[in-house]
């Protein structure tokens, strides 16, 4: 490695080129990373950054499993029998539906929910000049709080340790992800991830296409069973002909209602604008000040609030998770903090534009 | 490093203005410390403008409502072909700025940081120190 970049040429072999310097990835200005390979948050990411999960992906693969076999059972065992007995829409209900499914509960898993990136070194400190500067026993709120009027409601805003930022409103920092999220709704150990606002109408229709599915699948399990049963031979025997029916009858009965019960729980949040984390921690309800205590986010129509939160423009993902690091000469390994790495590549990607200004700036002023 | 590099005198910080909500807005208050730089007039033109291209990016409207229900009925696969509105109008936040700091700005030895690259969590302007030779214009 010490000797790959000083190599004596060899004038007999002048016309082979140079090896490419790949084994000395570290000194190699062409070594390029990505901005995820540093990220500081809970998160693991794949294909080089396009997927990324939280570390703890909970029970995400017992979801995909469940939905997964529950389906499979269902097309195998009961979808021919009721394509002959009943019509042939049902296995493309069926198979509509888990799509839907599989495809929401992915991009809920994998994307970004909105996270926010920590502030760079250089943020903090003016920040906490600021902080030191409004100190003193006549400042009302403690000096890591902030005061902002949204709509007539005075809203606090905290002060996160870890990002060294204020939060914005709505944004709350999950400590399985040790990342602030930006309209956080709550950490779905089902999904693996945090559900926020850039991830949320993902969810929002994941759940309800799943209990869709779910309430389809024993609506036409029981009609399988039901119909089976009927020549005389009852229940039982039916049960014995399709056991993989009574499978898909258990874990759907069991966990319809808990799926029907957490749509319509999120369907009256959407209605009104809510996350579940204001919703549990009662933000605007039952607030005994004088005012009247109102969402100061909802706009007061159930039509809008639902267009606003569904259909509403998806914000890119803040954290660049796909940028590129410039090239650092001595690049710190793994084990660097990360602040430093943030301000290597801050710093670095404006020295270049430094340059350039400070040119015409020079040429400016003659 | 290049050795007529002008050193970075100070960073000033724009924060976040939410009396609107969660909506991208910054503060247009004009800070100390570019005062003696730049004209307040010029520089709150900036910060309107920029205030008035991000509301646009977060419009609720015909545009973005179409989008969301095409995305919706496509199972949101359309996002991964297809550039959102959004990103668009960050598009032109980026020229804009880029054009900014060419014609105003550089001149005058400042820089603006595109707040996307701070997460929009602020508007950094960066002040160069001043040529020792008096900023003769």
């Amino acid at each position: 490695m010490k000797n790959c970049e000083y190599r004596q040429i060899d004038p007999q072999v002048l016309s082979t080129p140079t090896p490419p310097p790949t084994q000395c990835a570290e000194k190699t200005p062409k070594q390029v990373r990505r901005k995820w390979e540093v990220f500081p948050g809970k998160n693991r990411f794949f294909c080089d950054g396009r997927i990324m999960i939280a570390r703890q992906s909970g029970v995400l693969p017992l979801t995909l499993l469940l939905i997964l076999f529950t389906s499979s059972l269902f097309f195998i065992f009961d979808c021919p029998f009721l394509v002959k007995h009943v019509t042939s829409c049902i296995p493309v209900i069926g198979g509509v539906l888990f799509t839907f499914v599989v495809i929401s509960l992915l991009q809920t898993s994998f994307s970004d929910p909105g996270i926010l990136p920590r502030a760079t070194p250089d943020e903090a400190a003016d920040i906490e000049k600021q902080i030191d500067s409004s100190s003193s026993s006549s400042y009302r709120p403690p000096p890591r709080v902030r005061e902002v009027l949204i709509n007539q409601q005075v809203v606090k805003l905290k002060y996160c340790f870890t990002c060294k930022m204020f939060r914005p409103p709505r944004t709350s920092h999950c400590s399985l992800c040790d990342n602030c999220v930006e309209r956080f709704d709550h950490h779905c150990p089902w999904v693996g991830n945090c559900v926020g606002r850039r991830n949320y109408r993902f969810f929002y229709t994941f759940i309800v296409s799943l209990s869709f599915l779910t309430a389809f699948v024993l609506g036409c399990v029981t009609t399988h069973l039901a119909l089976r049963s009927q020549g005389g031979k009852g229940v039982i025997s039916a049960l014995q002909e399709s056991p993989a029916s009574a499978l898909e009858l258990v874990v759907c009965f069991f966990s319809v209602w808990s799926i029907l019960g957490l749509s319509g729980f999120h369907t009256y949040l959407v209605a009104s604008n809510l996350t579940t984390n204001e919703d549990i921690k009662g933000s605007w309800s039952g607030n005994s000040g004088l005012q009247s205590a109102g969402n100061p986010y909802s706009y007061n129509s159930i039509f809008t609030n639902c267009c606003a939160v569904l259909c509403g423009p998806l914000p890119p993902s803040l954290i660049d998770r796909r940028g590129l690091l410039p090239a650092e000469d001595s690049p710190a390994a793994a084990p660097a903090p990360p602040e430093i790495e943030l301000l290597g590549f801050g710093a670095k990607t404006d020295i270049n534009m430094e340059d350039s200004c400070q040119d015409f700036a020079v040429s400016c002023t003659g | 490093t290049r050795p007529r590099q002008a050193s970075v005198a100070a960073k000033v910080f724009i924060q976040r203005d939410y009396t609107n909500g969660t909506m991208c807005q910054f503060q247009t208050k004009f800070p100390s410390e570019l005062e003696s730089r730049i004209d307040k007039q010029q520089f709150e033109e900036t910060l309107r403008m920029l205030n008035n291209l991000y509301a646009e990016a977060e419009k609720l409207g015909g545009q973005s409502y179409v989008e969301g229900c095409l995305a919706c009925l496509t199972a949101y696969t359309i996002f991964l072909c297809m550039e959102t509105h959004y990103e668009k109008v960050l598009k032109k936040i980026a020229k804009y700025i880029q054009e900014q700091n060419d014609k105003i700005y550089a001149p005058r030895g400042l820089l603006l940081t595109d707040p996307i690259e701070r997460g929009l969590r602020v508007v950094e302007i960066t002040i160069f120190e001043d040529r020792s030779t008096g900023s003769g214009r």
